[in-house]
């Protein structure tokens, strides 16, 4: 392992994703862990460049650090979390829960420190956008026409049931 | 070839995992509950990303499927989202120890 820009770029990169959720799990208002997410999706975008996956990248910072962003700023400011009180049930269940993550971490770790597979040459860099419109187009095609269908249905129920239903009420 | 090992990007996404995991249990206010799932959605993205770059056989199938489970959860934000004015719409309350009507 050698001291390259490409190193110390995801070490950066990673140490801010890290910082992002951690301040998540901190922080007290809401609207602020929102707002330190983003600094966690923008350096995912990046770890993604270092990937060699330009396309996704560009697609992560107009969907999550965006889009998803947004709406659930909106949902925050439309809901008032007027009662931001410590929660009552108490410590113990975060502690066990803690270790329960911790212990699920390491086993995890276990199988990944020393992952080590030779590293084959890739042209995922060269024309990324082309390769995946080709890739989608011809041998995705079905899941992409279905991933359609699954905006729509998304679309038009999130509207239903968003919809205020007092209708009924108002013309009495 | 890159320095950087694949082990570095997979323990990322082990650790943005398991914040996101903790954060979806303990916290009290259910957009953060959701945005808890999106991390934890993104650090499986960065696994799908690892392997089309690392993986025996590389090859731009899973940056194809990060795109779609961007969408996929995109939606699921969405429709999270509007499940959650409709509650509070009809009981008053975020907190998501409170939305107990499937209880009894």
């Amino acid at each position: 392992m050698t001291f390259s820009g490409e190193f110390f770029a995801s070490m950066v990169l990673a140490l801010v994703a890290i910082i992002g959720g951690v301040l998540l799990l901190n922080l007290n208002k809401v609207v602020h862990m929102v707002v330190a997410l983003i600094f966690t999706f923008v350096s995912i975008a990046g770890i993604y460049i270092l990937l060699s996956a330009e396309f996704v990248a560009a697609v992560q910072v107009l969907i999550y650090s965006g889009a998803v962003t947004i709406i659930m700023l909106f949902g925050i400011m439309l809901t008032k979390p007027y009662d931001e009180s410590e929660e009552p049930t108490g410590k113990w269940r975060k502690i066990i829960l803690a270790i329960g993550i911790v212990g699920f971490a390491f086993a995890v770790y276990l199988g990944i420190y020393n992952f080590d597979i030779p590293q084959v040459q890739t042209v995922l860099h060269e024309n990324n956008t082309m390769q995946i419109g080709k890739a989608i187009y011809s041998k995705f095609i079905i899941p992409f026409e279905f991933v359609s269908v699954l905006l729509l249905v998304a679309l038009i129920g999130a509207i239903v049931l968003a919809k205020r239903e007092d209708k009924e009420g108002e013309k009495e | 070839m890159s320095s950087v090992p694949a082990s570095a990007f997979l323990a990322l996404a082990l650790i943005l995992f398991c914040i996101g995991l903790y954060g979806a249990l303990t916290k009290r206010n259910t957009v953060i509950v959701l945005i808890s799932i999106e991390l934890m959605l993104n650090a499986v993205n960065i696994n799908l990303v690892t392997f089309s770059k690392y993986g025996l056989n590389p090859s731009i199938t899973g940056q194809v499927f990060t795109l779609f489970a961007m969408a996929v959860g995109a939606a699921e934000a969405a429709v999270g989202l509007a499940i959650l004015m409709s509650v509070y719409r009809n009981k008053k309350t975020v907190h998501i120890d409170e939305m107990d009507e499937m209880k009894n």
